[in-house]
């Protein structure tokens, strides 16, 4: 299948007290065109810096990316200009971000944030720029857009930010659309209508999405396949069906366990124990096993890699055949 | 419904600012101030506003003639008859107007501040150099606005080593004292109005930029720049559009203080004798010719002075008041 956007062995690192720390790891994650593509993981584990590279968002200081290639349109970002970066940001790749509201500057209304986006990229007349802007208000759900794009942000709900973020992003009709965790900071209630919006925009327009997020609930709804990172590694890959069934990572065992389960009685969560290691003491050997139920000695010895199993499928364990769903 | 079409950012500032009763009236004075600069000439001076003069009109106090009559409109007042007539302005001194047959007079009804040692009234004066006195305090700041905030902005937008560069300029500019450097300059200069504004503006504009500077250091973090960097904006416009609006307010407050400030030195330079040259009427150097008489002509002094102290105090009530009223803090 064609590939809209491809990461290759990627590493990013960081510098803290004088010290160079590793935070993405020899990543590499492939969206074909037209699907909606999830990194799973959970706080700290390298999912915001992956994305944040696709952009060349890294600051530089203190971060670097140290290795890899990020390949669009045959192209290898990392090694563009900055200029035609600029071109590709917004016009080709867009990104829509974690805080809606403070992603929306509050002394320009919306209408003038959205139609800075046309005319940065499309030029457009005064008059064509407002059409444009009313129909992506329009098309993003936005009642009465002709007198919402007057508003300040700061007259807008969470979920009202978001959609005119998710406008922004879509102004010059992307081909790629970066979301880092969209609804994390949204209602309950607004989050899956945030994230139908996308599945149905993503339809419509054609988009390949790179969907960030920590809840496995997300995935089930609208990802196709699905990354799961762990301490700026990849640790499985498969498509979300296989992975729900079939896990073959303890890791996403876990993530898997501790989600709430309506249909059970369970009085508590199976939370995984543990935290998300610091990247400056990174264990040797895999990196999860000391929160692992599965560890073994060799564990602590050498590093797993992401070996293929079945079609489509590759996990990072030296245990995964054992892995099974629900401990 | 209110919010669809709200006040904006602005709106609310003002709503807080009115709350402060003295900053609101330190703000009407300085309307008031400013109203007298711009009809300078509809107050005081010995040009009459309205004149019908032979079946024509002429409005001497705006416009210059040289015909059909010299410049002494007091003659001319006598000869009017029949349709003719002349409306002057309520205090009819011109602040330039030399009257040697009442030096030194005090406080009466012809002249309500009195007279100075040349006869000239003092309230006319005074009305006049309140145009010298704002005028030189919005140009200075608004040369040293300009060049702190193009400065700031540069430092604290790219960082690094340019902010290495321009902070340490800033700070080689600070460690002069300020208004020594002025008189240095203004040594070699001519003392014009115009010259004033430019030094006091050149070396007054490093606590904007370090303000500036400071906003941009936070701004930079703030996700909707991030955001327009990904939506492909270019530096100069996130500059421009999205961090210099963001970071106005305080630099506003700044601007205000820095007013006061500026009108402060001007008069202070005046009088030392390096301001504004004479004839042009100026606050400090009214003061600066009051030395001479000041155990017995309390007028020359008083009003002066408490003309440039309500002035800047004015100002820096104003710029207080526009602090508390952006402080997030004190968002109620």
């Amino acid at each position: 299948m064609d590939k809209a956007l491809e990461i290759k062995n990627l590493r990013v690192s960081f510098e803290t007290d004088g010290e160079r720390v590793e935070v993405v790891s020899d990543v590499s994650i492939s969206a074909p065109k037209g699907k909606v593509v999830g990194i799973v993981g959970e706080s700290g584990c390298g999912k915001t810096v992956t994305a944040l590279s696709v952009m060349r968002l890294i600051p530089e200081p203190p971060g670097k990316v140290e290795a890899g290639q990020i390949i669009f349109d045959g192209v290898d970002l990392l090694t563009c200009s900055d200029r035609d970066m600029r071109f590709i940001r917004g016009n080709k790749i867009s990104m829509i971000f974690q805080e809606p509201v403070s992603s929306l500057n509050p002394v320009l209304k919306i209408g003038d944030q959205i139609g800075e986006v046309l005319r940065t990229h499309l030029k457009l007349s005064r008059k064509a720029e407002r059409v444009r802007v009313i129909e992506l208000l329009r098309l993003v759900g936005i009642p009465s857009p002709e007198q919402r794009m007057n508003s300040y942000p700061h007259e807008m709900s969470g979920g009202m930010s978001q959609r005119v973020m998710i406008a922004m992003a879509l102004a010059c009709n992307p081909e790629v659309l970066i979301a880092d965790e969209p609804t994390t900071a949204l209602d309950v209630t607004i989050q899956a209508v945030i994230l139908e919006l996308i599945d149905e925009l993503r339809t419509k327009l054609g988009m390949t999405v790179l969907l960030i997020t920590h809840d496995l609930g997300i995935v089930a709804e609208i990802v196709d396949e699905v990354y799961v990172m762990y301490a700026g590694k990849v640790v499985e890959h498969a498509q979300t069906e296989e992975l729900f069934k079939n896990p073959l990572n303890p890791y996403t065992v876990g993530l898997l366990n501790s989600l709430p389960d309506l249909r059970s009685n369970k009085e508590t969560l199976n939370a995984i124990p543990g935290l998300v290691p610091n990247p400056v003491s990174l264990l040797t050997g895999c990196r999860f096993r000391d929160r692992c139920y599965m560890a073994i000695e060799r564990c602590g010895m050498e590093e797993p890699d992401l070996y293929t199993y079945g079609e489509r499928h590759s996990s990072a364990c030296f245990r995964a055949d054992e892995v099974k769903l629900g401990i | 419904m209110r919010g669809i079409q709200g006040s904006g950012y602005w709106g609310s500032v003002w709503q807080r600012f009115k709350e402060d009763r003295l900053a609101l009236s330190a703000f009407i004075l300085i309307l008031a101030l400013f109203g007298i600069a711009v009809c300078k000439n509809l107050l005081a001076g010995n040009s009459p506003i309205v004149l019908k003069y032979q079946g024509q009109y002429y409005f001497p106090a705006l416009v210059q003639y040289s015909q059909p009559f010299s410049k002494d409109y007091k003659q001319i007042e006598n000869t009017l008859n029949g349709e003719d007539f002349a409306i002057f302005p309520p205090f009819r001194y011109s602040p330039t107007e030399n009257d040697l047959q009442s030096i030194l007079s005090p406080p009466s009804k012809e002249h309500l501040f009195g007279t100075d040692d040349r006869g000239r009234d003092v309230l006319s004066r005074m009305i006049h150099g309140t145009r010298i006195s704002l005028s030189i305090g919005f140009v200075a700041v608004g040369i040293a606005a300009f060049i702190g905030i193009l400065l700031g902005s540069i430092a604290g937008y790219y960082g690094g080593i340019v902010d290495f560069i321009v902070s340490r300029l800033f700070e080689v500019m600070m460690t002069f004292p300020v208004f020594f450097l002025i008189l240095a300059i203004l040594a070699f200069r001519d003392p014009s109005i115009y010259n004033i504004m430019i030094v006091i503006g050149a070396t007054s504009w490093t606590g904007i930029a370090r303000l500036v500077r400071g906003e941009f250091l936070k701004l930079r973090e703030f996700e909707y720049v991030e955001a327009a960097v990904a939506l492909g904006s270019s530096d100069f416009r996130i500059m421009m559009k999205h961090m210099l609006p963001n970071s106005l307010a305080p630099v506003l407050v700044d601007v205000t203080f820095g007013i006061a400030g500026a009108i402060l030195v001007e008069s202070a330079l005046s009088f030392l004798g390096f301001g504004v040259p004479p004839p042009e009427p100026s606050w400090g150097d009214m003061l600066s010719q009051s030395q001479r008489y000041v155990d017995f002509a309390w007028w020359l002094v008083l009003f002066p002075g408490i003309a440039i102290f309500l002035t800047v105090t004015s100002f820096n009530l104003v710029g207080e008041g526009f602090r508390n009223a952006i402080d997030p803090k004190f968002i109620k």
